[in-house]
């Protein structure tokens, strides 16, 4: 049987055939976009890895009213008295590991004072 | 194949080096000291030219204000504009205790912004956390002698001894430049105050917190208006803090601010007393599947500045900078990346508090190039016309004057090629938050930790 050549394919063939590509193309990069992680979701999975009670909110609340509440937390006599006698047996709220966390129960201690500030001279860049 | 290369570099733009209009960028003056140990105070924390280019002042963490002044043109120079010398440098911010609150205020000069120049003396604005101060420099070079009750070295005469009458002449004396506060601005911030901005009106200026934004006069110190204020009933839903403020440069009614959520607000005084609702609200929309952990805190300004035009703003945050057409609110016109390559390392930037830096941004004088810094003493520029960039870097190794600062590369991954650094290299805590550009020259002014570069465009 001699081979014969194939006909030219109608206009509704070559679309068919042009969709099924079209959709075969469509999958397989959807395959590939969801094993290419953005290299900020990985970096994100490296930190809930380290740090896995990171907060649900991040960059919500927490992080928020630690920026506003910048700035030392000194010791203030008045306040560690009156914490001293109202635990009276009980021992003292030690420090955050976190110092400048302000906590509603963290009475600064002696122990907790940063150093004094060194005295004021020239700018350098004046130099 | 000249041709196939040209049509290569439109491919890969990173090839093309040289940024603004093929400025050549070269070292002038380096201020500051060598050693690596770095006092605190002596951390540079702001850096502005005046309008007329002549002085460059510089706060510090130790609440120091320094001012350079170019010098005069010498005709016999040709091959450089003048100098920054010395000017004056005082004291501006002390450090304070609020005993109520048992919290320190640092005198760390957050910000300063220079008055334009009325008469001889000049003013600028410095702010440190809670208090803002109008400063007056003047130059004092002729002195009073010949008075009739007093020595030249100040000692009372005898009046007995008195007699004859002479009048007082003025004589020249040295040049010294003296630095009074004339305005002191207080307790009107109950946080931390982030940016200050003089009205185009001259008369009246913004200050900025966390919170509240407010206007004073410049004449009157014990009341303030508040125009926005964005504290929650409750503080437990605070979702977003005001980063940056800035006054449109022409029109006196209009200021916008940035907020940690990386949208910009525009408001028109005129609107209303209170600005609590914009007139326009820039976000540049997201992709919520690309949304992490980071997303926001990344997304946060760090600094906004309108064109000199005024028809611009540019807003920083973590990896880019924008600009934004006033008139389209809904992306903006150019994004530009800085450091890219450092998405890939968001997890220890984050560890090591770096990715809360807070980046700030320039124009040119002709709105032309934008610029900002980032890691390892490097510097970016964006020429806007020729989408050209260039990466240089504030290093005492390029001391030589009028020798043209090199380009530098980051490379991201893979292959480092011969000159290029990779990003494990960078050095983390030599960064650059604080650049100016002169408002008509090319001259840039580019702080590191503790130290101030001055670099100018190769003439001839």
């Amino acid at each position: 049987m001699s081979a014969e050549s194939p006909e030219p394919a109608s206009a509704e063939e070559q679309k068919v055939v042009y969709s099924v590509i079209f959709n075969l193309l469509l999958i397989v990069f959807q395959e590939m976009e969801d094993k290419v992680i953005s290299p900020e979701k990985a970096e994100e999975a490296k930190l809930k890895a380290r740090y896995p009670h990171l907060g649900q909110k991040p960059g919500g609340s927490d992080f928020l009213r630690k920026r506003l509440q910048k700035g030392q937390k000194y010791f203030d006599s008045g306040d560690y008295n009156m914490a001293k006698a109202k635990m009276k047996n009980k021992q003292l709220p030690t420090a955050a590991p976190d110092k400048t966390e302000v906590t509603g129960d963290h009475i600064p201690t002696p122990q907790d004072l940063p150093q004094r500030k060194p005295s004021l001279v020239a700018s350098k860049l004046a130099g | 194949m000249a041709s196939h290369f040209h049509a290569f570099q439109l491919f890969f733009p990173s090839l093309r080096a040289g940024g603004g209009n093929d400025i050549q960028w070269c070292f002038s003056q380096v201020k500051g000291a060598v050693d690596d140990d770095v006092a605190e105070a002596d951390i540079i924390s702001t850096v502005e030219f005046n309008h007329s280019g002549e002085l460059l002042a510089t706060g510090d963490k130790g609440g120091r204000v320094v001012i350079f002044q170019q010098e005069q043109e010498n005709k016999t120079q040709s091959h450089s504009r003048g100098e920054y010398n010395v000017y004056s440098t005082f004291q501006s911010h002390e450090p304070e205790f609020d005993y109520l609150k048992s919290l320190e205020i640092e005198e760390k000069i957050n910000k300063i912004r220079w008055l334009p120049q009325k008469n001889a003396a000049q003013f600028l604005l410095s702010t440190n956390d809670k208090t803002i101060k109008l400063w007056k420099i003047s130059e004092r070079d002729k002195r009073p002698e010949g008075y009739n009750l007093k020595e030249e070295d100040g000692r009372y005469r005898d009046p007995t001894t008195v007699t004859t009458l002479r009048v007082p002449v003025f004589r020249p004396m040295d040049l010294m430049v003296e630095a009074s506060p004339r305005r002191i601005f207080a307790n009107a911030h109950t946080y931390h105050i982030n940016s200050i901005s003089i009205n185009s009106d001259y008369e009246t200026y913004l200050s900025a917190d966390d919170l509240r934004i407010n206007l004073w006069h410049l004449e009157i110190t014990d009341r303030s208006f508040n125009i926005v204020d964005i504290k929650p009933a409750n503080m437990e839903e605070l979702t977003e803090v005001i980063t940056a403020a800035e006054f449109h440069p022409n029109s006196c009614n209009t200021f916008v601010y940035s907020s940690s959520k990386g949208t910009i607000r525009l408001c028109d005084m005129r609107a209303s007393a209170l600005c609590d609702r914009h007139s326009k609200l820039f976000e540049e929309p997201e992709d919520p599947s690309n949304r992490s952990f980071f997303s926001e805190i990344i997304s946060s300004i760090s600094d906004v500045k309108f064109s000199h035009s005024g028809r611009y703003m540019m807003t920083r945050d973590y990896l880019s900078v924008k600009i934004w057409d006033l008139n389209m609110e809904n992306r903006p016109v150019e994004t530009y990346q800085v450091h890219e390559y450092l998405r890939s390392k968001l997890c220890s930037l984050y560890e090591n508090d770096c990715i809360f830096d807070k980046f700030e941004c320039c124009w040119n004088g002709s709105d032309s190039i934008v610029m900002t810094g980032s890691y390892n003493n490097f510097f970016r520029m964006f020429d806007r016309n020729t989408k050209r960039d260039i990466t240089l870097e504030a290093s005492r190794e390029n001391n030589k004057p009028r020798t043209v600062l090199k380009p530098r590369k980051v490379c991201a991954s893979g292959k480092r090629k011969k000159d290029e650094i990779s990003v494990d290299s960078l050095d983390f805590n030599k960064k650059i938050l604080h650049t100016a550009w002169h408002p008509k020259e090319n001259i840039i002014a580019v702080a590191t930790t503790n130290n101030l570069y001055i670099f100018q465009d190769k003439m001839n």
